[in-house]
């Protein structure tokens, strides 16, 4: 029997902390062990409650003036504390750009395994953790399995469900405030926000997809009087972000992975890529002028023409049938 | 001068791979492959910073003997020299035990200011090499720079995160991974391919480096695969026609209403 116990969740994003927390519950459950919150950060300690009605058992808490900006480093160094002292035998990680970075580094300080963007986290018969994720560019999802002890693995945002909010909720709490940290060794000089659609496309119920079928940026305005009727938002292939520097986000394996209810796809081929992002989308639609595209294979419900045609056509449709329903 | 060192993977070319689909198996086998995309960014800005600023870049893979063609592209496009790190006791590494492949590797080339890794691998696509490599060469790391820039003893990089883009610094000797975004690799001249072939490649054996087979391989991994099958489609594919934009537009319309998805 390894010494290592409990299911342990963290990450810097907080709506995705609290949907590891929900992921982490129910693992915890078949695991028949304990859910622990890592929280880091300065200030916080008023957040604990949250974690506690949201699932978490226990909350280790590391409040320190140092964490006050996310650094790789001082963060680094109270996880590898951490983890090294209480050896959780799972360890959910948010998979952002920094969790990854941050994820990788810790499994790289333990000698332990590390398993990126898992898409499914199932414990077998035998009591083992099955992690899935896509590999070959979206052609396949991989099963692994861990030799060693803790398991690192990192979630996307939106994978998992959260769950309700108890507030009567009772859990403990650890400070651990006073650990030496690592200064950083980078320093960071500039930081420029990002203008982010309201709501995060993940969160969107409805997204409509533009490619390389679009002429002219200012023609995203036909997809986004779509989006506005139906209550969604627009997400864009990478090249119209990557080659004509149109946006700042796209949609797919190497950005955002969404499952809306509807996603309409417009003027995308549904290359491999691109797929990777939308597969779990309850129905997709597809406009496109080419019959032979890959995203017909991909969809529920085709349309072969031309989305300067039928996305306004669309639009137009769906406004008077909401209207007299 | 600057020392570089640029980490390239021979990838499967996902593009080209081919599923059964009655199995759900991959043809593996029959897959070309190519050095990873993002890789070649990272070549492609190793070249230009020795372009500018003069110096040496680098190359070094582990993967199996025909990964060679892979270092051959890469010294077409312009690295100086090539180290394939192979041995059949490398096979089923997971990222733990091929990032102590290659820093054990890395060590032995010798020091360097900077070194490259592409963001992930268009394969695995687990970003988890650069930052594993970073660590256990204990230098400061960079990740997704999408800029990069060089002055004195100091790199500045320009990363782009989900909420926001960074500007970052840090003293060399760095390790960075780069993302599509910071250039357009070259494609190699005629002259090029051929110079490539008299530019030299290094092959080290487990045995090179003193790698025991315990810490390589399945033996040295913490993460085994259990299966690889393509994802299952299920896909209605009913194709919606009509006369008119518009006949076709309220077809598709109803057909949403009906699934219940629209909420308002
Ligand atoms: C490592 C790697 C990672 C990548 N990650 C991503 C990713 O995360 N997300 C992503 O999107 N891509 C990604 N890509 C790029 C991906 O391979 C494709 O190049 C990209 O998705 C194609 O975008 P597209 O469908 O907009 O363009 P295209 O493939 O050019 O397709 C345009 C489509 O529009 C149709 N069309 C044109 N005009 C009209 C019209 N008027 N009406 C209707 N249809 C029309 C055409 O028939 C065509 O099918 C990645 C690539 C690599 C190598």
């Amino acid at each position: 029997m390894s010494e290592h116990r409990g299911v342990w969740a963290y990450s810097e994003n907080k709506d995705l902390m609290l949907e590891l927390l929900g992921k982490g519950s129910r693992l915890a459950g078949k695991l028949q062990t304990q859910l622990t919150a890592v929280m880091l950060g300065h200030d916080i300690k008023k957040q604990v409650k949250e974690l506690i009605g949201y699932g978490a058992h226990k909350v280790i808490v590391v409040d320190n003036p140092q964490l006050k900006v996310f650094h790789v480093e001082p963060y680094l160094s109270a996880l590898t504390q951490l983890t090294k002292q209480h050896k959780p035998e799972l360890f959910l990680m948010g998979s952002t750009k920094r969790g990854k970075e941050l994820a990788a580094r810790l499994a790289a300080r333990l000698n332990a395994g590390c398993v990126s963007d898992c898409l499914e986290l199932k414990v077998d018969e035998q009591g083992r953790l099955l992690a899935e994720r896509i590999v070959y560019g979206g052609n396949a999802i991989v099963t692994q399995v861990f030799r060693t002890k803790p398991q690192i693995v990192t979630i996307p945002r939106r994978r998992f469900e959260k769950l309700k909010y108890t507030e009567e909720s009772k859990g403990e709490v650890v400070d651990i405030s006073d650990v030496q940290l690592e200064v950083a060794k980078t320093e960071i000089v500039k930081v420029k926000p990002i203008e982010i659609a309201e709501t995060r496309i993940e969160e969107a119920e409805v997204v409509i997809g533009g490619g390389r079928g679009l002429e002219k940026k200012e023609d995203f305005k036909i997809l986004d009087e779509l989006a506005q009727i139906l209550g969604g938002q627009v997400g864009y292939t990478r090249p119209l972000v990557e080659d004509r520097k149109w946006f700042t986000e796209w949609v797919g394996l190497s950005g955002h992975t969404i499952k809306p209810k509807l996603y309409i796809a417009c003027g995308i081929s549904g290359v491999i890529q691109h797929v990777a992002g939308i597969r779990d989308s309850k129905i997709i639609a597809a406009i496109n002028r080419d019959p032979e595209a890959p995203i017909m294979e991909m969809a529920d419900y085709i349309v072969i023409g031309d989305l300067y045609e039928i996305v306004p056509a669309l639009s137009e449709a769906l406004r008077k049938l909401l209207a007299s329903s | 001068m600057v020392r570089i060192l640029v980490c390239v993977k021979q990838a499967i070319d996902v593009s080209q791979l081919k599923v059964d689909s009655a199995t759900r198996r991959l043809i593996i086998a029959d897959a070309p492959k190519k050095i990873s995309d993002f890789d070649k960014n990272a070549l492609e800005e190793a070249i230009r910073i020795k372009e500018k600023l003069g110096g040496e870049v680098l190359t070094v893979t582990t993967g199996p003997e025909d990964a060679k063609t892979t270092l051959r592209e890469a010294l077409a496009m312009g690295a100086d020299k090539a180290y394939l790190i192979n041995d059949s006791i490398f096979e089923n590494s997971d990222t733990l035990a091929t990032s102590y492949v290659l820093a054990e590797a890395i060590k032995k080339i010798g020091a360097f200011d900077i070194i490259l890794c592409g963001e992930a691998s268009i394969d695995s696509f687990s970003a988890q090499i650069g930052p594993r490599l970073a660590e256990r060469l204990g230098i400061p790391l960079i990740t997704y720079a999408r800029k990069l820039s060089l002055e004195g003893d100091t790199v500045t990089a320009e990363r782009g995160l989900e909420d926001c883009s960074e500007t970052v610094r840090a003293k060399m000797p760095v390790l960075v991974t780069v993302t599509k975004e910071i250039n357009e690799p070259r494609t190699p001249s005629y002259m090029a391919i051929m110079k490539a072939f008299k530019k030299e490649i290094v092959i080290w054996k487990a045995a090179d480096l003193n790698i025991p087979s315990e810490k390589v391989g399945e033996a040295g991994s913490a993460v085994q695969v259990l299966d690889v099958l393509a994802p299952k489609v299920e896909r209605k594919k009913i194709v919606i026609k009509g006369e008119t934009a518009m006949e076709i537009a309220e077809k598709l319309a109803k057909t949403l209403i009906q699934e219940g998805i629209i909420v308002r």
